[in-house]
């Protein structure tokens, strides 16, 4: 897959890549975006599940291992979800740069 | 307790119902065909939502999404069929299962094909009970029922296909 199918990510994707930087489970991600994006972006739990599991497939993030007794899921970023995270921060600055050069703001 | 008959066709205006049944105290507990159950509590204490499930609560798949959606602090009221009700403790933030574009068509996309095999159906008993209705009255009668399933079906899906013109406008 080359590098520019990856992008560009929808901010829901973006988001839940970023919250997979380090092991999360399905409600911990929901809060960490609502945290990170100031409660702009309220993620619904059906579409946070439709996601991971297209992430999953991807694999962009990849289950871990529970350790018994905790049966709640975890997810995390595999490296080529890194790879897609990177990329699209350096498309994201490109186009910031672009338009602070262009608008002089 | 108290149980309520009730024939819902469509599920925003049930779930509308359900939620001001709730705000007034008064939350679902049980659904069986056209009867709510519902169990005196606080008013306002939950927010309800209606979703039509990809897969049966009974298979794997299914129960894998409600495990997920109990673990997100939602609880898995009922269900009839594949249609799920889910309530979660009021927060002060709405209460929404799909929050961005691609899910809610997908859901509204889910709908539509489910009606649309039942339109189909009946399209075909109308005309099959109306062939036959020319000799026996009892299928002439059964193809009025057909037919009237078959507009009340239309207008049901053209209802949701606007849902979902008007999702694109949002999101444009």
């Amino acid at each position: 897959m080359s590098k520019e199918a990856y992008a560009p990510l929808t901010e829901a994707v973006y988001y839940i890549l970023l919250a997979l930087e380090q092991p999360r489970h399905g409600y911990a991600i929901m809060q960490y975006i609502t945290e990170i994006s100031h409660e702009r972006i309220n993620m619904g739990p059906g579409t946070l599940y439709g996601a991971l599991k297209n992430l999953l497939e991807k694999e962009w993030i990849a289950l871990i291992d529970g350790e018994v007794g905790s049966r709640k899921k975890e997810y995390i970023l595999t490296d080529i979800g890194k790879e897609v995270v990177v990329t699209e921060m350096i498309r994201l600055e490109e186009l910031l740069t672009n338009g602070k050069k262009i608008m002089k703001r | 307790m108290m149980k309520k008959r009730k024939l819902f066709f469509n599920y925003q205006k049930e779930e509308k119902w359900i939620n001001d049944m709730a705000k007034s105290g008064w939350h679902l507990i049980k659904y069986t065909f056209a009867c709510y159950t519902f169990e005196k509590g606080l008013p306002g204490e939950y927010d309800y939502c209606i979703e039509l499930l990809e897969d049966a609560p009974t298979t794997e798949k299914g129960r894998e999404y409600l495990t997920f959606m109990e673990e997100a602090g939602i609880e898995y009221v009922t269900n009839s069929a594949n249609w799920a009700y889910f309530r979660k403790k009021s927060t002060g933030e709405p209460f929404v299962i799909y929050t961005d574009y691609m899910s809610r068509k997908k859901h509204l996309q889910r709908i539509i094909s489910l009606f649309s095999i039942i339109l189909a159906m009946n399209l075909a008993f109308a005309l099959y009970n109306m062939t036959i209705g020319l000799f026996s009255s009892f299928n002439f009668y059964f193809s009025i029922l057909n037919w009237l399933v078959v507009i009340g079906l239309s207008s049901l899906i053209f209802v949701y296909l606007k849902n979902m013109q008007e999702l694109k406008q949002d999101d444009a």
